[in-house]
């Protein structure tokens, strides 16, 4: 208990706790506010925050009126194909924003495939990708889904006979939506919007693939990149990002209490309205509408990666696999190093999840709310922030037993991985083990197994879906992480593969071999998100909650 | 399974508070080898928390709990060898019927030829030879419930706890179960605790009973002297049904008391006369079994006029309900053979019964 509430303030809370106190400390040492008044004086400043709160917004609005319809129609509507649908709009997800705002710029770009279809018939263009409306529209189109799960997973959480009360009473069509479904499955949608402001916020990798740096996290990154370690500046910026987001969990919290509906006794089973023919044709075309701008990239970034030639025109005009034989063959230490980081990262959370689980739900210690609040806490801490504090931490000194600090060797990486996906095992165990009546182990002890015998032969095999649900969850999330990565790579052989695609970006040539990892990296996120929702075997929204 | 597997269970002044709950008061109870010991209670009585205290699932207050004269209250609940079976079965979904049952041996490190005897002796004993292979998902409830039993008298535990262990079974494998049960708790010859609130399950399966109330023992005894000696009102109407008559105590006699009901009855029952004083006011408890009706016309002068408010043919008897000239209601209990008449709705009855079957209880 004491070593892992130790390694968690280590790994967790003092990075944190620098960040803050940098920024608010004066030269000599005191207490004071100075630098953060400073921040609202510089223009370039609050702009980046006006804009990057206008993002955050944006996106949840956009992401709402594509979400909540989707998740609608999918719930109370059978049609063929509904499954393919619900399939269909989870995608999104598995490509990682940066990877999707390339694929969009070769699309959608200055120069992309729609303009060069625009000029050539109308003779001009459309400039959806610049600036701000490119961010927006690629985080837009990439997070929805949360919403969408998080939505339809409450929809459909709910007991059916609470809705046919209401109907019962009067009520029906829009009236019944607003007065009825819509509150109850407000707190769902809540979730799902929260998380998408947060991660909107803390994303850095989608603006700086779009060359737009007028946002607090490009901000926050140029400043430790450009200055230095010990420009308060960055700090700053910082304890900002860290404000908006735990704003918004606190704001969110207030409005809807984060309660949930779903019942686990139900009525009848819900009546879901069957549709065919014509009418499903339309509800196809519907969603299709919704729906069809998040699939391009996936399209984009397939067609990138095994083209040699893609510039000026409509689609590639040379095609090759030569992209791939560079990913795969020729510099493997992208994808090895991913590997290597990811698993252990994951392996690391399943452990402490698991031991931090169960402490929370069946230990008697003292001090378990500290564990479960610090626990909790990179889900509110921007990956920028965590990694600003991890330089300042372990940047100078050597790490005992290392030789050299812990910033100049890839377990920082780690150590980044593990302690922000922490919370997606520590729920999943949580979950788990809350099913698991407190029967099951106090039988096991009552037949001779102490504690930890009862935890190896009872517990531990009971909650191993969950775990392992979690667990997948935090390796293809790791394995695509780059906010805190650009930060944190030592040298760029160290670098994993989100990193490789960064770098692969930032060359003409390298657009290739940049798309083929993007592949590799949807590829892998697709078949982990697959195998842990069939490990889950829960709702669609259950494992991208909060 | 041949060893003799007894121990004796002393409690002393035990006492449990959750909060500000007193779960259990001043428990002294003393569980003799071999006996078959119910603690009869409503649910939150503090029953199930007297025998997780017995187990080691949770931690004593105050008093003392003695296992063969030895304190248990430091060992831990895995070398308590005190075998218990839960309300649901808590049968471990991972693991199949086989494994359930060797769990506790594999514990115990039992060599595996000694090992696969045993739990094929525990399975033939609950009568699910050939399930071993099974999850306890492919079972029924009263199969889950016999692998539960099964995998705890495998230890072979010094003490055997039953928590509830019938209650989620339907009614007819219930009563099954209940005579299984009273067979192998006989030919082991274990030490028993059965806590329930199934009164019939109490009175048909016990060699004695502690009935609960808020946590604290109201009465002990054997079944037929909690049955027909209940000690007050709560006893009386939770062990079976009663019917509580106002009366006032008339008379102190040598064996007994006289006592007045309402107006027109005036009888001898039996009760301790140092108890009582004249002119106290008392509950008779009539049980249903033991009234029957007359024509209100024949018969002596004792017994209650009443009305027939109700009646329910239930097969083997026939349920009446009468309105006594108090207007307080009366269950009667009638054997459907050979019943001299059925009476009807509004017939005039007289309501019979001897003194020795009324107990004299403290009204309040």
């Amino acid at each position: 208990m004491l070593a892992l509430l130790l390694l968690l303030a280590g790994g967790i809370l003092y990075p944190l706790l620098q960040v803050l106190s940098v920024a608010m400390s004066s030269e000599g040492g005191g207490f004071t506010l100075r630098h953060l008044g400073a921040f609202f004086r510089r223009p370039l400043f609050l702009e980046s925050l006006v804009n990057t709160l206008a993002t955050g917004l944006l996106a949840v609005f956009f992401g709402s009126l594509v979400g909540v319809p989707l998740a609608f129609l999918t719930v109370r509507y059978t049609f063929p194909g509904r499954t393919v649908l619900q399939t269909l709009c989870a995608l999104p997800l598995v490509i990682p924003p940066f990877v999707g705002a390339v694929a969009f710029q070769q699309i959608l770009g200055r120069s992309g495939t729609l303009n060069l279809l625009l000029a050539q018939t109308f003779g001009r263009t459309l400039p959806i990708m610049e600036g701000l409306t490119g961010v927006v529209l690629v985080q837009t189109l990439h997070y929805f889904p949360l919403i969408m799960l998080n939505t339809a997973a409450a929809m459909a959480g709910l007991d059916p006979s609470l809705e046919e009360a209401a109907r019962n009473l009067g009520a029906s069509g829009f009236r019944l939506f607003r007065r009825v479904l819509l509150p109850l499955a407000l707190p769902g949608y809540a979730a799902g919007a929260l998380i998408t402001f947060i991660r909107v916020v803390d994303d850095l990798g989608t603006p700086l693939m779009l060359n737009y740096t007028k946002l607090l996290a490009p901000q926050a990154y140029l400043r430790v990149t450009t200055v230095g370690l010990t420009d308060v500046d960055g700090y700053v910026i910082c304890v900002i990002l860290v404000v908006l987001s735990v704003g918004a969990l606190w704001g969110s919290k207030a409005v809807v209490g984060l309660s949930e509906y779903a019942t686990l006794q139900r009525g009848a089973e819900a009546e879901t309205r069957v549709v065919r023919g014509v009418p499903a044709l339309g509800l196809w075309l519907l969603a299709a509408a919704l729906l069809g701008p998040a699939l391009l990239p996936h399209a984009g970034i397939l067609l990138l990666s095994v083209s040699k030639v893609w510039s000026l025109s409509l689609l590639p005009t040379v095609y090759t696999l030569a992209n791939y034989d560079e990913i795969l063959v020729r510099t493997t230490s992208f994808l090895w190093n991913t590997l290597r980081y990811a698993l252990l990262a994951a392996s690391a959370d399943v452990i402490l999840g698991a031991a931090i689980a169960w402490l929370l739900l069946r230990g008697t210690v003292r001090g378990r709310g500290w564990l479960d609040t610090i626990a909790t806490m990179p889900l509110a801490i921007p990956g920028v922030v965590l990694a600003v504090g991890y330089l300042r931490v372990f940047h100078g000194w050597n790490f005992p037993g290392l030789g050299e600090p812990l910033t100049a060797t890839w377990l920082i990486l780690v150590l980044a991985y593990t302690m922000r996906r922490l919370p997606y095992t520590v729920r999943g165990a949580y979950a788990a083990l809350q099913q698991l009546p407190p029967a099951l182990e106090e039988a096991a002890q009552n037949l001779g197994a102490n504690r930890l015998r009862t935890f190896a032969r009872v517990t531990a095999p009971l909650m191993a879906r969950g775990l392992l649900a979690g667990g997948l969850i935090a390796f293809i999330t790791s394995a695509v992480e780059l906010s805190s990565t650009i930060l944190l790579v030592p040298r760029i052989e160290l670098g994993p593969l989100s990193y490789g695609i960064y770098i692969y970006m930032q060359s003409a040539v390298g657009r290739g071999p940049g798309a083929a990892l993007g592949v590799v990296a949807i590829a892998l996120v697709g078949c982990g998100t697959w195998l842990a929702h069939r490990l889950a075997a829960r709702g669609g929204g259950s494992l991208f909650r909060l | 399974m041949t060893r003799k597997l007894s121990s004796e269970v002393k409690l002393e002044r035990v006492g449990k508070r959750y909060g500000e709950v007193r779960a259990v008061r001043e428990v002294s109870l003393t569980i003799l080898p071999g006996e078959f010991f119910t603690l009869l209670g409503p649910s939150g009585c503090g029953k199930t928390t007297l025998l997780r205290l017995i187990a080691g699932f949770a931690s004593l207050d105050s008093g003392r709990i003695l296992l063969d004269g030895e304190p248990i209250d430091h060992v831990p609940p895995w070398k308590r060898n005190v075998g218990l079976v839960f309300q649901h079965g808590a049968l471990w979904p991972h693991l199949s019927v086989y494994e359930n049952v060797a769990f506790g041996l594999r514990e115990r490190k039992i060599p595996p030829a000694e090992l696969a005897s045993r739990v094929a002796a525990a399975l033939s004993l609950v009568g699910l030879e050939g399930f071993e292979r099974r999850r306890p998902s492919q079972l029924s409830g009263g199969q889950q419930q016999r692998v539960a039993l099964a995998r705890t008298l495998a230890i072979q535990p010094r003490l055997l706890l039953l928590d509830e262990p019938l209650s989620n079974l339907d009614a007819q494998l219930r009563a099954q179960m209940r005579l299984e049960l009273a067979r192998l708790q006989r030919e082991l010859a274990i030490t028993t605790i059965y806590v329930t609130h199934d009164q019939a399950e109490a009175l048909a399966l016990s060699h004695r009973v502690a009935v609960f109330q808020d946590g604290a023992v109201v009465q002990e005894g054997t079944p037929e002297e909690i049955y027909w000696r209940p000690r007050n009102r709560f006893v009386a109407e939770f062990v079976g049904a009663a019917n509580l008559v106002p009366a006032q105590v008339m008379e102190l006699r040598e064996t007994g008391v006289l006592v007045e009901a309402g107006t027109s009855i005036r009888l001898p029952v039996p009760a301790d006369p140092a108890r009582w004083r004249t002119g106290a006011r008392a509950l008779l408890c009539l049980r249903p079994e033991a009234l029957r009706l007359e024509e209100a016309a024949i018969g002596r002068g004792t017994g209650f006029f009443a009305t027939v408010a109700g009646r329910v043919f239930e097969g083997d008897r026939h349920i009446y309900e009468v309105r006594t000239g108090e207007g307080s209601l009366l269950r009667v209990e009638m054997p459907a053979l050979g019943a001299a008449r059925i009476f009807r709705l509004g017939d005039r009855v007289r309501v019979e019964f001897s003194a020795e079957t009324v107990v004299l209880l403290p009204d309040g």
